[in-house]
Protein backbone atom coordinates (compact mmCIF):
# COMPACT_ATOMS: atom_id res chain seq x y z
CA UNK A 1 0.00 0.00 0.00
CA UNK A 2 1.30 3.49 -0.72
CA UNK A 3 0.52 6.92 0.67
CA UNK A 4 0.80 10.30 -1.50
CA UNK A 5 0.16 13.48 -0.18
CA UNK A 6 0.91 17.12 0.53
CA UNK A 7 2.68 17.68 3.99
CA UNK A 8 1.15 19.23 7.40
CA UNK A 9 3.70 19.82 9.85
CA UNK A 10 3.77 20.40 13.38
CA UNK A 11 6.89 20.45 15.73
CA UNK A 12 7.65 18.80 19.15
CA UNK A 13 5.25 17.00 22.16
CA UNK A 14 2.38 17.74 19.63
CA UNK A 15 -0.76 17.12 22.82
CA UNK A 16 -4.13 15.26 22.22
CA UNK A 17 -5.65 18.88 23.48
CA UNK A 18 -4.77 20.28 20.61
CA UNK A 19 -5.06 17.52 18.11
CA UNK A 20 -8.82 17.48 19.45
CA UNK A 21 -9.48 19.85 22.66
CA UNK A 22 -11.81 18.39 25.17
CA UNK A 23 -14.49 20.44 25.22
CA UNK A 24 -15.51 18.39 21.92
CA UNK A 25 -15.26 15.42 24.02
CA UNK A 26 -18.99 15.19 24.59
CA UNK A 27 -19.20 13.42 21.49
CA UNK A 28 -17.81 9.95 19.78
CA UNK A 29 -19.02 11.00 16.32
CA UNK A 30 -16.08 10.35 13.97
CA UNK A 31 -17.15 13.34 11.70
CA UNK A 32 -17.79 15.37 14.50
CA UNK A 33 -14.13 15.38 16.16
CA UNK A 34 -12.61 15.57 12.89
CA UNK A 35 -14.02 19.02 12.44
CA UNK A 36 -12.31 20.25 15.11
CA UNK A 37 -8.79 18.67 14.52
CA UNK A 38 -6.24 20.65 15.47
CA UNK A 39 -8.01 23.85 15.83
CA UNK A 40 -5.94 25.35 18.75
CA UNK A 41 -2.37 25.44 16.85
CA UNK A 42 -3.54 25.29 13.37
CA UNK A 43 -6.95 27.02 12.57
CA UNK A 44 -6.71 26.91 9.27
CA UNK A 45 -5.87 22.79 8.87
CA UNK A 46 -9.30 21.29 8.65
CA UNK A 47 -10.15 23.55 5.83
CA UNK A 48 -6.78 23.08 4.08
CA UNK A 49 -6.65 19.42 4.37
CA UNK A 50 -7.28 16.84 1.41
CA UNK A 51 -8.07 13.21 1.71
CA UNK A 52 -4.66 11.35 1.79
CA UNK A 53 -2.45 14.22 3.08
CA UNK A 54 0.52 13.45 5.37
CA UNK A 55 1.00 14.80 9.06
CA UNK A 56 4.52 14.94 10.32
CA UNK A 57 5.70 15.96 13.56
CA UNK A 58 8.34 16.01 15.56
CA UNK A 59 9.47 14.37 19.13
CA UNK A 60 6.74 12.47 21.35
CA UNK A 61 3.96 13.04 19.19
CA UNK A 62 0.36 12.63 20.65
CA UNK A 63 1.68 12.88 24.50
CA UNK A 64 -1.08 13.65 26.97
CA UNK A 65 -4.46 12.02 27.21
CA UNK A 66 -5.47 8.61 25.96
CA UNK A 67 -8.03 9.71 24.49
CA UNK A 68 -8.94 7.57 21.36
CA UNK A 69 -10.72 10.46 20.03
CA UNK A 70 -7.46 12.02 18.66
CA UNK A 71 -6.30 9.81 16.34
CA UNK A 72 -9.82 8.97 15.52
CA UNK A 73 -9.86 13.11 14.89
CA UNK A 74 -6.87 12.40 12.52
CA UNK A 75 -7.66 9.76 10.24
CA UNK A 76 -11.47 10.95 9.51
CA UNK A 77 -9.89 14.04 8.69
CA UNK A 78 -8.29 12.45 5.92
CA UNK A 79 -4.59 11.89 7.21
CA UNK A 80 -3.22 9.06 5.52
CA UNK A 81 -0.32 8.76 7.68
CA UNK A 82 1.48 10.27 10.66
CA UNK A 83 5.44 10.47 10.72
CA UNK A 84 7.19 11.06 13.96
CA UNK A 85 10.68 11.40 15.11
CA UNK A 86 9.28 9.34 18.01
CA UNK A 87 5.12 9.01 19.55
CA UNK A 88 3.57 8.53 22.79
CA UNK A 89 3.35 5.36 24.24
CA UNK A 90 -0.68 5.45 24.33
CA UNK A 91 -1.01 7.17 21.01
CA UNK A 92 1.20 4.67 19.13
CA UNK A 93 -0.89 1.86 20.16
CA UNK A 94 -3.96 4.04 19.92
CA UNK A 95 -2.93 4.87 16.32
CA UNK A 96 -2.63 0.79 15.55
CA UNK A 97 -5.29 -0.04 17.55
CA UNK A 98 -8.16 1.55 15.16
CA UNK A 99 -6.06 1.46 12.10
CA UNK A 100 -3.94 4.69 12.07
CA UNK A 101 -0.96 4.41 9.70
CA UNK A 102 1.87 5.67 11.97
CA UNK A 103 5.75 5.90 11.16
CA UNK A 104 8.90 6.82 13.18
CA UNK A 105 11.37 8.16 11.63
CA UNK A 106 14.08 10.61 12.56
CA UNK A 107 15.35 12.22 9.22
CA UNK A 108 12.20 12.27 7.63
CA UNK A 109 10.87 14.49 10.33
CA UNK A 110 13.62 16.83 10.10
CA UNK A 111 14.38 16.50 6.60
CA UNK A 112 10.41 17.32 5.28
CA UNK A 113 8.69 20.93 5.21
CA UNK A 114 4.98 22.03 5.32
CA UNK A 115 3.92 21.82 1.82
CA UNK A 116 6.48 19.03 0.39
CA UNK A 117 5.13 16.22 -1.19
CA UNK A 118 5.66 12.92 0.42
CA UNK A 119 4.74 9.21 -0.48
CA UNK A 120 4.87 6.61 1.76
CA UNK A 121 5.71 2.72 0.78
CA UNK A 122 3.91 0.91 3.61
CA UNK A 123 5.52 -2.43 2.81
CA UNK A 124 9.37 -1.52 2.97
CA UNK A 125 8.99 1.66 5.27
CA UNK A 126 10.47 3.86 2.58
CA UNK A 127 9.29 7.46 2.55
CA UNK A 128 10.12 9.80 -0.69
CA UNK A 129 9.45 13.18 -0.57
CA UNK A 130 9.33 14.77 -4.03
CA UNK A 131 9.74 17.98 -3.51
CA UNK A 132 13.30 17.61 -2.37
CA UNK A 133 13.89 14.55 -4.25
CA UNK A 134 15.06 13.06 -1.53
CA UNK A 135 14.44 9.44 0.87
CA UNK A 136 14.13 8.12 4.22
CA UNK A 137 14.04 4.39 5.76
CA UNK A 138 11.49 4.28 8.49
CA UNK A 139 12.03 1.47 11.29
CA UNK A 140 9.37 -1.19 10.36
CA UNK A 141 6.62 -2.60 12.95
CA UNK A 142 7.48 -5.89 14.62
CA UNK A 143 5.88 -8.87 13.30
CA UNK A 144 2.87 -8.65 15.65
CA UNK A 145 1.78 -5.36 15.35
CA UNK A 146 1.96 -5.99 11.65
CA UNK A 147 -0.17 -8.63 12.55
CA UNK A 148 -2.89 -6.40 13.71
CA UNK A 149 -2.87 -4.14 11.17
CA UNK A 150 -3.03 -6.54 8.31
CA UNK A 151 -6.33 -7.68 10.20
CA UNK A 152 -7.61 -4.24 10.30
CA UNK A 153 -7.35 -3.02 14.00
CA UNK A 154 -7.25 -4.95 17.49
CA UNK A 155 -10.68 -6.00 17.69
CA UNK A 156 -11.02 -7.35 14.27
CA UNK A 157 -7.45 -9.66 15.37
CA UNK A 158 -9.52 -10.77 18.65
CA UNK A 159 -12.45 -11.68 16.89
CA UNK A 160 -10.60 -13.82 14.45
CA UNK A 161 -9.15 -15.65 17.45
CA UNK B 1 19.09 -11.65 34.01
CA UNK B 2 17.21 -9.98 37.54
CA UNK B 3 13.60 -8.32 36.76
CA UNK B 4 12.28 -5.15 37.93
CA UNK B 5 9.18 -4.39 39.76
CA UNK B 6 7.46 -4.16 36.41
CA UNK B 7 8.95 -7.11 34.86
CA UNK B 8 7.84 -9.45 37.24
CA UNK B 9 4.81 -8.38 37.56
CA UNK B 10 3.74 -9.08 33.99
CA UNK B 11 6.04 -12.02 33.72
CA UNK B 12 3.49 -13.52 36.43
CA UNK B 13 0.16 -12.31 34.74
CA UNK B 14 1.62 -13.41 31.02
CA UNK B 15 2.23 -17.06 32.84
CA UNK B 16 6.37 -16.99 32.03
CA UNK B 17 9.02 -17.30 34.27
CA UNK B 18 10.58 -14.31 33.58
CA UNK B 19 9.89 -11.41 30.21
CA UNK B 20 13.20 -8.86 29.22
CA UNK B 21 12.34 -5.14 28.14
CA UNK B 22 11.53 -4.96 24.38
CA UNK B 23 9.51 -8.75 24.96
CA UNK B 24 6.11 -8.61 23.22
CA UNK B 25 3.40 -10.16 25.91
CA UNK B 26 -0.20 -11.22 26.77
CA UNK B 27 -1.18 -10.58 30.17
CA UNK B 28 -4.27 -11.16 32.32
CA UNK B 29 -5.54 -8.43 33.66
CA UNK B 30 -7.09 -7.71 36.85
CA UNK B 31 -9.03 -4.55 36.65
CA UNK B 32 -10.18 -2.42 33.24
CA UNK B 33 -11.40 1.12 33.91
CA UNK B 34 -12.97 3.46 31.55
CA UNK B 35 -14.74 6.97 32.31
CA UNK B 36 -17.77 8.74 30.60
CA UNK B 37 -15.88 10.09 27.62
CA UNK B 38 -13.53 7.12 26.36
CA UNK B 39 -16.04 4.53 27.20
CA UNK B 40 -18.54 5.32 24.79
CA UNK B 41 -16.16 4.75 22.61
CA UNK B 42 -14.95 1.83 23.55
CA UNK B 43 -18.74 0.48 24.53
CA UNK B 44 -19.41 1.05 20.68
CA UNK B 45 -16.55 -0.85 19.56
CA UNK B 46 -17.61 -3.70 21.44
CA UNK B 47 -20.83 -4.02 20.62
CA UNK B 48 -19.70 -3.04 16.33
CA UNK B 49 -17.48 -6.50 16.71
CA UNK B 50 -20.26 -8.43 18.25
CA UNK B 51 -18.78 -9.01 21.38
CA UNK B 52 -21.64 -9.99 23.94
CA UNK B 53 -20.15 -10.52 27.35
CA UNK B 54 -17.41 -9.11 29.12
CA UNK B 55 -14.48 -11.45 30.81
CA UNK B 56 -15.80 -11.11 34.54
CA UNK B 57 -18.72 -8.07 35.45
CA UNK B 58 -16.28 -7.53 38.74
CA UNK B 59 -13.02 -6.50 36.97
CA UNK B 60 -14.48 -3.78 35.31
CA UNK B 61 -14.79 -0.28 36.90
CA UNK B 62 -16.78 2.13 35.11
CA UNK B 63 -16.50 5.65 37.15
CA UNK B 64 -18.44 8.72 35.50
CA UNK B 65 -16.41 11.53 36.35
CA UNK B 66 -15.34 13.58 33.12
CA UNK B 67 -18.48 15.70 31.86
CA UNK B 68 -20.43 14.14 35.38
CA UNK B 69 -22.81 15.62 36.55
CA UNK B 70 -23.52 16.05 32.77
CA UNK B 71 -22.65 19.76 31.76
CA UNK B 72 -25.00 19.34 28.81
CA UNK B 73 -26.97 17.25 26.81
CA UNK B 74 -24.28 15.66 24.42
CA UNK B 75 -22.66 14.98 27.83
CA UNK B 76 -25.59 13.24 29.01
CA UNK B 77 -26.25 10.99 26.26
CA UNK B 78 -23.31 9.67 26.74
CA UNK B 79 -23.15 9.16 30.39
CA UNK B 80 -26.44 7.46 29.52
CA UNK B 81 -24.57 5.01 27.41
CA UNK B 82 -22.35 4.22 29.54
CA UNK B 83 -25.22 3.66 32.16
CA UNK B 84 -27.00 1.26 30.21
CA UNK B 85 -23.79 -1.03 29.13
CA UNK B 86 -23.40 -0.93 33.00
CA UNK B 87 -26.77 -2.57 33.26
CA UNK B 88 -26.95 -4.54 30.59
CA UNK B 89 -23.55 -6.48 31.40
CA UNK B 90 -24.44 -5.94 35.37
CA UNK B 91 -21.22 -4.33 35.85
CA UNK B 92 -20.64 -4.30 39.70
CA UNK B 93 -17.65 -1.53 39.55
CA UNK B 94 -20.48 1.19 38.17
CA UNK B 95 -20.17 4.98 39.24
CA UNK B 96 -22.19 7.91 38.94
CA UNK B 97 -23.62 10.92 40.67
CA UNK B 98 -23.85 10.16 44.10
CA UNK B 99 -21.36 7.55 45.02
CA UNK B 100 -18.88 8.86 41.93
CA UNK B 101 -15.72 10.17 42.44
CA UNK B 102 -12.53 10.97 40.56
CA UNK B 103 -11.77 7.65 38.82
CA UNK B 104 -7.25 7.73 40.20
CA UNK B 105 -9.01 8.89 43.97
CA UNK B 106 -11.94 6.68 43.54
CA UNK B 107 -10.86 3.23 43.06
CA UNK B 108 -7.47 2.99 45.33
CA UNK B 109 -10.04 4.34 48.38
CA UNK B 110 -12.27 1.66 47.17
CA UNK B 111 -9.78 -1.22 47.26
CA UNK B 112 -10.22 -2.17 43.78
CA UNK B 113 -6.69 -1.95 43.08
CA UNK B 114 -3.60 -3.18 44.94
CA UNK B 115 -0.50 -4.63 45.22
CA UNK B 116 0.84 -6.77 42.01
CA UNK B 117 -2.31 -6.15 40.31
CA UNK B 118 -2.06 -5.46 36.44
CA UNK B 119 -4.25 -2.64 35.66
CA UNK B 120 -5.40 -0.55 32.12
CA UNK B 121 -7.47 1.88 32.23
CA UNK B 122 -9.04 4.24 28.85
CA UNK B 123 -7.30 7.20 30.82
CA UNK B 124 -3.73 8.16 30.50
CA UNK B 125 -3.70 8.61 34.41
CA UNK B 126 -4.55 5.37 34.94
CA UNK B 127 -0.60 5.33 35.97
CA UNK B 128 -1.76 6.39 39.51
CA UNK B 129 -2.15 3.01 40.79
CA UNK B 130 1.77 2.01 40.86
CA UNK B 131 1.70 3.97 44.13
CA UNK B 132 0.09 0.94 45.84
CA UNK B 133 2.72 -1.79 43.93
CA UNK B 134 0.67 -2.49 40.85
CA UNK B 135 1.71 -2.24 36.93
CA UNK B 136 -0.99 0.44 35.71
CA UNK B 137 -1.33 2.02 32.77
CA UNK B 138 -3.21 4.18 30.45
CA UNK B 139 -4.42 3.14 27.22
CA UNK B 140 -7.19 3.52 24.49
CA UNK B 141 -10.93 2.50 23.86
CA UNK B 142 -9.94 0.72 21.62
CA UNK B 143 -7.41 -1.61 24.24
CA UNK B 144 -10.71 -0.80 26.90
CA UNK B 145 -13.00 -2.58 24.59
CA UNK B 146 -10.53 -5.44 23.99
CA UNK B 147 -9.79 -5.90 27.77
CA UNK B 148 -13.46 -5.98 28.82
CA UNK B 149 -14.44 -8.63 26.13
CA UNK B 150 -11.22 -10.72 26.98
CA UNK B 151 -9.46 -9.78 30.41
CA UNK B 152 -6.26 -9.83 28.49
CA UNK B 153 -4.11 -6.93 27.10
CA UNK B 154 -1.29 -6.71 25.09
CA UNK B 155 1.95 -5.25 26.37
CA UNK B 156 6.11 -4.27 25.28
CA UNK B 157 7.65 -5.23 28.22
CA UNK B 158 8.85 -1.80 29.34
CA UNK B 159 12.67 -0.90 29.99
CA UNK B 160 13.03 1.21 33.67
CA UNK B 161 14.47 3.78 35.18
CA UNK B 162 15.18 3.72 39.22
CA UNK B 163 14.45 6.68 41.19
CA UNK B 164 16.50 6.26 44.28
CA UNK B 165 14.67 8.77 46.96
CA UNK B 166 16.85 9.77 49.94
CA UNK B 167 16.22 12.23 52.76
CA UNK B 168 12.82 13.61 53.84
CA UNK B 169 10.71 16.38 52.52
CA UNK B 170 10.90 20.15 53.57
CA UNK B 171 7.98 21.64 55.41
CA UNK B 172 5.77 22.92 52.89
CA UNK B 173 6.66 20.41 50.54
CA UNK B 174 4.78 17.59 48.90
CA UNK B 175 4.75 14.70 46.34
CA UNK B 176 3.57 16.95 43.53
CA UNK B 177 7.12 19.31 43.86
CA UNK B 178 9.07 15.76 43.69
CA UNK B 179 7.33 14.79 40.41
CA UNK B 180 7.34 18.02 38.84
CA UNK B 181 11.43 18.79 39.60
CA UNK B 182 11.24 15.01 38.13
CA UNK B 183 10.06 16.04 35.11
CA UNK B 184 11.77 19.52 34.98
CA UNK B 185 15.19 17.21 35.01
CA UNK B 186 14.32 14.32 32.88
CA UNK B 187 11.63 16.24 30.52
CA UNK B 188 8.21 15.69 29.13
CA UNK B 189 9.38 12.54 26.87
CA UNK B 190 12.43 11.55 29.81
CA UNK B 191 10.89 8.13 30.37
CA UNK B 192 9.10 7.20 27.39
CA UNK B 193 8.16 3.77 26.95
CA UNK B 194 9.40 2.81 30.01
CA UNK B 195 8.79 2.36 33.74
CA UNK B 196 10.09 4.92 36.87
CA UNK B 197 10.25 3.23 39.87
CA UNK B 198 10.90 4.17 43.35
CA UNK B 199 12.80 3.49 45.63
CA UNK B 200 15.23 4.11 48.29
CA UNK B 201 15.14 4.77 51.93
CA UNK B 202 13.43 7.96 51.35
CA UNK B 203 10.68 6.88 50.14
CA UNK B 204 9.48 5.80 53.70
CA UNK B 205 8.67 8.72 54.79
CA UNK B 206 6.36 9.74 51.40
CA UNK B 207 2.78 9.35 52.62
CA UNK B 208 0.51 7.70 50.41
CA UNK B 209 -1.14 10.80 48.96
CA UNK B 210 2.56 11.64 47.97
CA UNK B 211 2.87 8.49 46.31
CA UNK B 212 -0.29 8.68 44.51
CA UNK B 213 0.37 12.11 42.90
CA UNK B 214 3.53 10.87 41.44
CA UNK B 215 2.29 8.14 39.93
CA UNK B 216 -0.37 9.92 38.71
CA UNK B 217 2.31 12.02 36.83
CA UNK B 218 4.43 9.19 35.56
CA UNK B 219 2.75 9.68 31.88
CA UNK B 220 3.83 13.58 32.68
CA UNK B 221 7.10 11.93 31.51
CA UNK B 222 5.96 10.25 28.85
CA UNK B 223 6.38 7.08 30.82
CA UNK B 224 4.10 3.78 30.51
CA UNK B 225 3.98 3.49 34.15
CA UNK B 226 5.50 4.87 37.57
CA UNK B 227 5.75 2.00 40.58
CA UNK B 228 6.41 2.17 44.15
CA UNK B 229 8.25 -0.51 46.09
CA UNK B 230 5.65 -1.78 48.86
CA UNK B 231 6.57 -1.21 52.33
CA UNK B 232 4.05 -0.89 55.54
CA UNK B 233 2.80 2.19 54.61
CA UNK B 234 0.99 0.48 51.11
CA UNK B 235 0.26 -2.39 53.15
CA UNK B 236 -1.73 -0.01 55.91
CA UNK B 237 -3.57 1.70 53.46
CA UNK B 238 -4.51 -1.33 51.49
CA UNK B 239 -5.42 -3.33 54.13
CA UNK B 240 -8.11 -1.33 55.71
CA UNK B 241 -9.71 -1.08 51.86
CA UNK B 242 -8.81 -4.18 49.95
CA UNK B 243 -11.49 -5.99 48.48
CA UNK B 244 -8.84 -9.01 46.68
CA UNK B 245 -6.01 -10.74 47.68
CA UNK B 246 -2.58 -8.80 46.92
CA UNK B 247 1.23 -10.08 46.07
CA UNK B 248 4.23 -8.28 46.56
CA UNK B 249 6.84 -8.12 44.16
CA UNK B 250 9.88 -6.52 44.56
CA UNK B 251 12.91 -6.14 42.55
CA UNK B 252 15.51 -8.57 41.73
CA UNK B 253 19.16 -7.28 43.16
CA UNK B 254 20.44 -7.63 39.59
CA UNK B 255 17.63 -6.14 37.83
CA UNK B 256 18.94 -3.76 34.83
CA UNK B 257 18.11 0.09 34.69
CA UNK B 258 18.71 2.40 31.45
CA UNK B 259 19.81 4.52 34.20
CA UNK B 260 19.60 5.29 38.06
CA UNK B 261 18.55 8.80 39.30
CA UNK B 262 19.36 9.92 43.05
CA UNK B 263 16.69 12.18 44.45
CA UNK B 264 17.69 14.23 47.94
CA UNK B 265 13.99 14.82 49.11
CA UNK B 266 15.10 17.29 51.47
CA UNK B 267 16.76 19.29 48.53
CA UNK B 268 13.05 19.80 47.08
CA UNK B 269 11.70 23.25 47.08
CA UNK B 270 8.14 24.67 46.20
CA UNK B 271 8.13 23.74 42.21
CA UNK B 272 6.01 25.11 39.57
CA UNK B 273 5.33 23.98 36.08
CA UNK B 274 5.26 27.11 34.22
CA UNK B 275 3.13 27.10 30.51
CA UNK B 276 2.82 25.22 28.23
CA UNK B 277 4.32 21.92 28.84
CA UNK B 278 4.65 20.48 32.65
CA UNK B 279 8.57 20.13 31.74
CA UNK B 280 8.72 23.99 32.40
CA UNK B 281 9.46 24.24 36.10
CA UNK B 282 10.81 26.46 38.02
CA UNK B 283 11.05 27.64 42.04
CA UNK B 284 7.55 28.96 43.08
CA UNK B 285 9.59 31.74 44.92
CA UNK B 286 10.96 33.09 41.33
CA UNK B 287 7.64 33.46 39.94
CA UNK B 288 6.48 36.24 42.31
CA UNK B 289 5.53 38.96 39.29
CA UNK B 290 2.77 36.23 37.62
CA UNK B 291 -0.86 37.39 38.88
CA UNK B 292 -3.95 34.91 39.08
CA UNK B 293 -7.23 34.97 37.68
CA UNK B 294 -7.91 31.56 39.17
CA UNK B 295 -6.98 28.57 41.17
CA UNK B 296 -8.24 25.32 41.36
CA UNK B 297 -7.47 23.00 44.00
CA UNK B 298 -8.41 19.51 43.00
CA UNK B 299 -7.90 16.60 40.53
CA UNK B 300 -7.00 13.15 40.35
CA UNK B 301 -3.39 14.37 40.75
CA UNK B 302 -4.18 16.58 43.90
CA UNK B 303 -7.26 16.36 44.92
CA UNK B 304 -7.18 13.76 48.03
CA UNK B 305 -7.34 14.00 51.84
CA UNK B 306 -4.09 15.66 52.60
CA UNK B 307 -3.92 18.03 49.87
CA UNK B 308 -7.77 19.43 51.15
CA UNK B 309 -5.95 19.70 54.81
CA UNK B 310 -3.02 21.55 53.61
CA UNK B 311 -5.37 23.73 51.37
CA UNK B 312 -7.15 24.59 54.60
CA UNK B 313 -4.20 24.83 57.01
CA UNK B 314 -3.17 27.38 54.22
CA UNK B 315 -6.61 29.49 53.62
CA UNK B 316 -7.72 29.44 57.56
CA UNK B 317 -8.75 32.71 58.50
CA UNK B 318 -7.63 34.44 55.46
CA UNK B 319 -9.42 35.30 52.15
CA UNK B 320 -8.21 34.97 48.78
CA UNK B 321 -7.19 38.04 46.93
CA UNK B 322 -9.53 40.63 45.27
CA UNK B 323 -10.33 39.40 41.54
CA UNK B 324 -8.81 35.63 42.52
CA UNK B 325 -11.73 32.75 42.07
CA UNK B 326 -10.46 30.34 43.60
CA UNK B 327 -12.05 26.37 43.08
CA UNK B 328 -11.84 23.61 45.46
CA UNK B 329 -12.96 20.07 44.16
CA UNK B 330 -12.63 17.51 46.63
CA UNK B 331 -12.02 14.14 44.28
CA UNK B 332 -14.43 11.37 46.03
CA UNK B 333 -17.56 11.83 47.99
CA UNK B 334 -15.83 10.35 51.36
CA UNK B 335 -13.24 13.17 51.21
CA UNK B 336 -16.21 15.51 50.47
CA UNK B 337 -17.55 14.33 53.55
CA UNK B 338 -14.08 14.18 55.60
CA UNK B 339 -13.89 18.07 54.34
CA UNK B 340 -17.20 18.54 55.72
CA UNK B 341 -16.57 17.02 59.31
CA UNK B 342 -13.22 18.21 60.12
CA UNK B 343 -14.81 21.83 58.97
CA UNK B 344 -12.51 22.49 55.81
CA UNK B 345 -15.37 23.32 53.59
CA UNK B 346 -16.18 26.34 56.15
CA UNK B 347 -12.94 27.82 56.10
CA UNK B 348 -12.62 27.38 52.37
CA UNK B 349 -16.22 29.06 51.99
CA UNK B 350 -15.35 31.83 54.25
CA UNK B 351 -11.94 32.26 52.56
CA UNK B 352 -13.97 32.97 49.23
CA UNK B 353 -13.87 29.86 47.40
CA UNK B 354 -16.22 27.50 46.00
CA UNK B 355 -16.36 24.15 46.76
CA UNK B 356 -17.48 21.94 44.21
CA UNK B 357 -19.31 17.72 44.11
CA UNK B 358 -15.71 15.78 42.66
CA UNK B 359 -15.67 15.84 39.32
CA UNK B 360 -12.37 16.44 36.39
CA UNK B 361 -13.96 19.35 34.82
CA UNK B 362 -11.91 22.09 34.82
CA UNK B 363 -8.39 20.19 34.79
CA UNK B 364 -9.45 19.57 30.78
CA UNK B 365 -11.08 22.74 30.20
CA UNK B 366 -14.68 20.62 30.25
CA UNK B 367 -16.73 22.93 33.10
CA UNK B 368 -16.65 24.17 36.15
CA UNK B 369 -13.84 26.61 35.65
CA UNK B 370 -13.00 27.55 31.76
CA UNK B 371 -10.44 30.15 31.06
CA UNK B 372 -11.34 33.24 29.33
CA UNK B 373 -8.58 35.05 26.49
CA UNK B 374 -4.95 35.72 28.19
CA UNK B 375 -6.52 34.80 31.69
CA UNK B 376 -3.34 32.94 34.20
CA UNK B 377 -4.88 29.93 36.49
CA UNK B 378 -2.61 27.98 39.11
CA UNK B 379 -4.18 24.25 39.28
CA UNK B 380 -3.05 21.21 41.26
CA UNK B 381 -4.13 19.50 38.40
CA UNK B 382 -1.39 17.77 35.88
CA UNK B 383 -1.17 19.35 32.50
CA UNK B 384 -0.93 23.04 31.24
CA UNK B 385 -1.03 22.13 27.69
CA UNK B 386 -1.97 25.23 25.52
CA UNK B 387 -6.15 25.36 25.51
CA UNK B 388 -6.01 22.73 28.55
CA UNK B 389 -8.59 24.83 30.76
CA UNK B 390 -10.36 27.03 28.33
CA UNK B 391 -8.85 29.68 25.78
CA UNK B 392 -5.75 29.28 23.42
CA UNK B 393 -4.25 32.21 24.94
CA UNK B 394 -4.88 31.40 28.77
CA UNK B 395 -1.95 29.82 30.91
CA UNK B 396 -2.01 27.06 33.55
CA UNK B 397 0.78 27.30 35.98
CA UNK B 398 1.08 23.74 37.94
CA UNK B 399 1.52 23.44 41.34
CA UNK B 400 1.03 21.64 44.72
CA UNK B 401 -2.05 22.29 46.57
CA UNK B 402 0.26 24.68 49.48
CA UNK B 403 1.78 26.65 46.44
CA UNK B 404 -1.87 26.87 45.03
CA UNK B 405 -3.80 27.96 48.14
CA UNK B 406 -1.04 30.25 49.08
CA UNK B 407 -1.22 31.98 45.66
CA UNK B 408 -4.81 32.04 45.79
CA UNK B 409 -4.18 34.58 49.40
CA UNK B 410 -1.59 37.03 47.59
CA UNK B 411 -3.32 37.06 44.12
CA UNK B 412 0.03 36.15 42.68
CA UNK B 413 2.13 32.78 42.70
CA UNK B 414 4.66 32.96 45.64
CA UNK B 415 6.39 30.09 48.06
CA UNK B 416 3.56 28.81 50.64
CA UNK B 417 5.98 29.65 53.47
CA UNK B 418 5.37 33.79 52.76
CA UNK B 419 2.06 32.96 53.90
Amino acid sequence: MIAHGIVHQYGDNVDTDVIIPARYLNTANHAELAAHCMEDIDKEFITRVKMGDIMVGGANFGCGSSREHAPIAIKEAGISVVIAKTFARIFYRNAINIGLAILECEEASERISAGDEVSVDFDTGLISNHTKQETYQAQPFPPFIQEIITKGGLLKSISEE
Amino acid sequence: MGMTMTQKILAAHAGLESVVAGQLIKAKLDMVLGNDITSPVAINEFEKIGFKNVFDKEKISLVMDHFVPNKDIKAAQQTKQCRCFANAHDIKHYYDVGDMGIEHALLPEKGLVGPGDVVIGADSHTCTYGALGAFSTGVGSTDMAAGMATGEAWFKVPSAIKFNLEGRLQEGCSGKDVILHLIGKIGVDGALYKSMEFTGEGMHSLTMDDRLCMANMAIEAGAKNGIFEVDEITLDYYKERMTHPYTVFTADEDAEYDEVITIDLSEIVPTVACPHLPENTKNASELSEVKIDQCVIGSCTNGRISDMEIAAKILDGKHVAKGVRCIIIPATQEIYMECMKRGYTEIFIKAGCVVSTPTCGPCLGGYMGILAEDEVAIATTNRNFVGRMGHVTSKIYLASPATAAASAVKGYICDPKTV
